[in-house]
This record gives C-alpha cells, sequence and structure tokens, in this order.
C-alpha cells in the first residue's frame, strides 16, 4: 500500500502555460512561419513608426522641380513619384493604409462571421437555413466581383472598402464555424455542459468558442492577406482608396502610365503588395500547422 | 444521373432570382440619374413634364417590385435592357465579348493545370527535396502576386524593353500568351499545392504499395494508379478557382486592354452605363454557377464512389 512516505509519481500538469510553450516551440521550428512573423512584424513596424523614419510627408510634400527622380536620388531613398512625391514616405504611408484594411475587415468578418456560424450551426432549423441561404448567396458571386459591385454602388473611399470586403469576408469565417460547432455539438463535453443545465449563452462562448478558435486564428490571418489584396485590386481599378491618399494599388495604377520612363513607380509597390502578402500567407500556414493539426500534409 | 441533373438545375433557380434581384437592387441603390445619362449626357436638365412621360412609358414610376417583375421577365426572354453608351441592347453588347474571355480564361486552366499538376506531382515523388520545396515556394509566390502587377511586369519586359511580345491589345496568338500566363501562373500556384498534398496522402496508401509490390515500375505506380485518385480533389477546387480566374480575368483584361466582358465590367461602372454593368454581372454569376456544377458532375464521372440518385 502506498504510505505517506512513498513518492508520488510527477504527473505533468497540462496548463495553458505548458500548451503555450508547446505551441511556441513547434513555432520556433517551423521556418515558413516564423519567416513569415517576421515579414508580418517589420511591416507593422515600418508603419507604426512612418512618421518617424521620413523627412517628406506623404501627400502635401512635393517639388515639382524634382519629379521621377530614380531610386537612390540624394535624400530621396526611393526617388520621387510625378509630382515630385517623396515615394520611400508614400510607401511607409501606404504600409498604414495595408495593415488597417488588413486588420478592420477582419475584425468585421470574424465577429459577424463567428456570431453567425455560431447561431446557425448551434440552433440549426430555419435560423440554420436562412443563414446557410444568404453565405451560399455571396458564394454564387466571385468574391472580387462582388466587392467591385458593392464599390461601384458605394462609391470609392477607405471606409466603403471596409464595408465591402467586410460583407464578403463574413461568410467564409461563418461556414467554417458552423461546420466546427456542428461536429463538436455532439461531443460528450458539450452534452454534459447542456444536461447539466449550463445557460445556452454560456455554452455557445465557453465551450463552443475556445474549440473554434485555432481554425479561427488560421482563416483570420489568411484572410487579412486576402483583404490587402483586394485592397490592392480595387484600388488598382480606380475602385478604391483614392489618390492623393498612398494606397499601394492606387500608386501603381498611376505609375503605370510611366512605365517607360519611369519604371520603380510599378516596380516598388508591386513588391510592397507581395511582400505584404507573402509575409502574412506564410505566418498563417504555419499558424494551420501548428494550431490545426487535421489540416497538415 | 438525370433525375440528380434536373434536380441540380432546378436547384440554380432560386441561386439565379437571388442573382438577378441582387444585381438589380445594386443599380437601384447607385447614385445618379440614370435616365438623365441617357437623354442627354452632357447636361441640359429635363423638363419635369418629358421626365413623366418617359419614365411612364418605360414603367420607371411604377412599385419597384413591380419593375423587378418587369425587369426579371424581360432577362428570361434574353433581353438585359438597353446600354446608351453604346445605343445597343445589353446583350448583344455582353455576348460579343464572351469569345475573348473564354478564350483568356482556357488558356489561362489549361496553363495552371499543365504547370499546377506536375509541379504538384513532381513535389509529392521527391517529398521534402530540393525541388520540393522550390515548387512550393514559387507555388506561394504565385498566390501572393498581384495578378495586374505581374501583367504590368511581363508588359514592361516582353514588350517593352526586349519587344518579343505585342505589349497589348487583341488578334493574334502573340497577343493572349502574356495575359494567359498572367492569370494562369496564379491559380497553378494554388493547384500545385494541392496536388501535392493529396498525391501524398494517396502514395500512402495500401493499394499504392501493393502496386509497388507487384512490381510494377515507378511510373506506372505514380501515374497510373496514384495520379488518378489524387486528382479527384484537384478537380472540385477547378470550381472554386473559376471564381477567381473569372476576377482575375477582370483585372487581366483591364492591364493588357483584352476587349472581353471583364473589361467591359469596369468600364460600364467607370462610364456609369448601369444596364451593360448588371448585364456583366449576371452573366459572370451564370458562367460560375454553371461551371460549378459542371465541375460537380465531372466530380461523379471520376469518382466512382459517388453515385448520385
Amino acid at each position: 500500500m502506498a504510505g505517506a512516505d512513498t513518492p508520488q509519481p510527477e504527473v505533468p500538469e497540462y496548463t495553458r502555460r505548458h500548451r503555450m510553450a508547446a505551441a511556441w516551440k513547434q513555432f520556433r521550428r517551423n521556418h515558413n512561419a516564423v519567416i513569415g512573423a517576421c515579414i508580418t512584424l517589420t511591416l507593422a513596424l515600418l508603419a507604426i513608426l512612418a512618421p518617424q523614419l521620413t523627412r517628406f510627408h506623404p501627400t502635401t510634400f512635393f517639388d515639382l522641380s524634382k519629379t521621377l527622380l530614380p531610386p537612390g536620388s540624394g535624400p530621396h531613398i526611393l526617388g520621387t513619384d510625378t509630382i515630385g512625391r517623396d515615394l520611400w514616405s508614400r510607401m511607409l504611408f501606404g504600409a498604414r493604409i495595408s495593415l488597417t484594411v488588413g486588420l478592420v475587415v477582419q475584425g468585421i468578418s470574424i465577429t459577424i462571421g463567428t456570431a453567425a456560424g455560431l447561431t446557425a450551426g448551434y440552433f440549426g432549423g430555419w435560423i440554420d437555413d436562412f443563414l446557410g441561404g444568404v453565405i451560399n448567396m455571396i458564394y454564387a458571386f466571385p468574391s472580387l466581383l462582388f466587392a467591385i459591385a458593392v464599390m461601384s454602388v458605394l462609391g470609392p473611399g477607405l471606409y466603403n472598402i471596409f464595408l465591402a470586403l467586410g460583407f464578403i469576408g463574413w461568410a467564409t469565417v461563418a461556414r467554417l464555424v458552423r461546420g466546427e460547432v456542428l461536429s463538436l455539438k455532439t461531443r460528450e463535453f458539450v452534452e454534459a455542459a447542456r444536461a447539466s443545465g449550463t445557460p445556452t449563452l454560456r455554452v455557445m462562448f465557453r465551450h463552443l468558442l475556445p474549440n473554434c478558435l485555432g481554425p479561427i486564428v488560421v482563416v483570420g490571418t489568411l484572410g487579412v492577406a486576402n483583404a490587402i489584396m483586394s485592397e490592392a485590386t480595387l484600388s488598382f481599378l480606380g475602385l478604391g482608396v483614392q489618390p492623393p491618399a498612398p494606397s499601394w494599388g492606387s500608386m501603381l495604377s498611376r505609375g503605370r502610365e510611366y512605365i517607360w520612363i519611369a519604371p520603380w513607380l510599378t516596380i516598388i509597390p508591386g513588391v510592397a503588395i507581395f511582400v505584404a502578402v507573402l509575409g502574412l500567407n506564410l505566418f498563417g500556414d504555419g499558424l494551420r500547422d501548428i494550431l490545426d493539426p487535421r489540416l497538415k500534409e | 444521373m438525370a433525375r440528380y441533373l434536373v434536380r441540380r438545375l432546378l436547384a440554380l433557380v432560386p441561386v439565379l432570382l437571388g442573382i438577378t434581384l441582387v444585381t438589380f437592387l445594386l443599380v437601384q441603390v447607385i447614385p445618379g440619374d440614370p435616365l438623365q445619362m441617357y437623354l442627354d449626357p452632357k447636361g441640359q436638365e429635363l423638363d419635369a413634364q418629358t421626365r413623366a412621360a418617359i419614365m411612364a412609358k418605360w414603367g420607371l414610376d411604377r412599385p419597384i417590385h413591380l419593375q423587378y417583375l418587369r425587369f426579371l421577365g424581360n432577362a428570361v426572354r434574353g433581353d438585359l435592357g438597353y446600354s446608351y453608351r453604346f445605343n445597343r441592347p445589353v446583350t448583344i453588347t455582353v455576348f460579343e465579348r464572351i469569345p475573348a474571355t473564354a478564350m483568356l480564361a482556357f488558356s489561362a486552366v489549361g496553363l495552371a493545370m499543365i504547370i499546377g499538376i506536375s509541379l504538384g506531382v513532381m513535389s509529392a515523388v521527391r517529398h521534402r527535396s530540393w525541388l520540393d520545396s522550390s515548387s512550393m515556394v514559387f507555388a506561394l509566390a504565385g498566390v501572393s502576386t498581384p495578378i495586374f502587377w505581374l501583367g504590368l511586369m511581363m508588359m514592361y519586359l516582353f514588350g517593352v524593353v526586349w519587344k518579343v511580345l505585342p505589349p497589348s491589345g487583341y488578334g493574334t496568338w502573340r497577343h493572349l500568351v502574356m495575359p494567359a500566363v498572367a492569370l494562369g501562373l496564379s491559380s497553378s500556384g494554388v493547384l500545385a499545392r494541392l496536388t501535392r498534398s493529396s498525391m501524398l496522402n494517396v502514395i500512402r496508401t495500401e493499394y499504392v504499395t501493393t502496386a509497388r509490390a507487384k512490381g510494377l515500375s515507378e511510373r506506372v505506380v505514380i501515374y497510373r494508379h496514384a495520379l488518378k485518385n489524387a486528382l479527384i480533389p484537384v478537380v472540385t477546387i477547378l470550381g472554386v478557382q473559376t471564381g477567381a480566374l473569372l476576377a482575375g480575368a477582370v483585372v487581366t483584361e483591364t492591364v493588357f486592354a483584352w476587349p472581353g466582358v471583364g473589361r467591359l465590367l469596369v468600364e460600364s461602372i467607370m462610364q456609369r452605363d448601369l444596364p451593360v454593368m448588371q448585364g456583366c454581372v449576371i452573366i459572370i454569376a451564370i458562367v460560375f454557377m454553371l461551371s460549378n456544377l459542371m465541375v460537380d458532375l465531372v466530380y461523379a464521372v471520376i469518382d466512382p464512389r459517388i453515385r448520385y440518385s
């Protein structure tokens, strides 16, 4: 018989802290995730510190005697654009626009999408039919086409981009959460919670939601990349952020007319979009490997 | 199968109604006065009497749900309204542009499948080799590159600096090369990633091991046995990719001045030619819907485990 003096076998304590430590270890081993996170953090820092990193105002500073200077011209690291604005500072402030669009759009999408997905999956019945119908409706259009149509109604502008892209983005999140909830709903811990009289909202937010967080984070991260790309595309088509605001997409669209004499005006914003989207995609893919083992190859 | 097809086609009806309703409402809430633009885009206010007479003649004074029913009735008969910019029916204006878009889209899909599937298979067969990692880097880069930027860079290098291809326009196969490559490359990344993971799953299954154990050559095992099953999920993603492709076509056509439906859509938004815009959106949505249906049917044909009753 085990007396008081018998050493107890050490049971590893499976706490939140341990889980975090395990995830962190996995993250460090995942080169793609680390590279993606570094790119994303660097961009975020550049965007936040933008005013400190340049002497020139992105829109109000211009010098008509110094237009179309190539990169490396004196104080203008990346050169100047068609009316002599500093390209480096426009790129920095462009990062602010891109990241803001990405974060706000995903904020909207995740909030609405999670609420809709939880409701549809948990209650089923006509609520599910209705929400499912709306989601299918949104999926019936190619998403960018839908955004183009909505933007043509709302008119160009940053706030309208939030609305247009958020309006489409929530469907992806809702579909995902709904699927997760449908499979979680039948699991013992949820049944136990319901059987013991836990209020509905508490079951939804304390038992179901935490178990959906992994996939939501993954889809959210990839969604930020998607939103940045969509904003750039809309702005390129002239339906998004309007000049003189320094959106990478509209800068590229402007630069296109000067591609013969000043190709850097097209090359540089494109590289920026590419790097931002690539970073977030790498990071999102890495997170998927860590948080959602089922989706691993 | 026939019954399944009928059911699927019937299920398209509510979706179609939804699509037309949404596009109809979109046009109603767009600011601006279409009537004014139709009659005299340059200016000159219409006097109230003429306006009322015209609105009565076209039924624009009736309640909005009746206007929608009328629009729907006309649409069923192939009449999507009248373009005041081109001064001709919308249906003809949009349909004329379809061949150019179809040519672009099919070349891009073909290219994407050739590049995507072969890269995916190679990566899976040489799992964790330099070939695997470099083709996955290529795939990720393809997904992350803005189509319009890729198009502009190709235009600059091949059309302007090296002058090997016409920078933009329509007509010969030489005009088709750059737009098709720009559009196809982004989808090829998605296909490569999917083919790779699907192939990796299939290679681990027992029937592949059996095929190897029988002494079949690796070529036969991979291409005759494994690839067939690995391609099933790839087919399903083609439906989703059609959507990306149609949206991508809008951008590509704008960059390369390619006279397709996508460019028509962007132009008609810019020019506030609402009936044409409406027509383009409806046509693109229908094409997307039908291609998804087709993908589902192909799916049933290639995967005998799936039986539609």
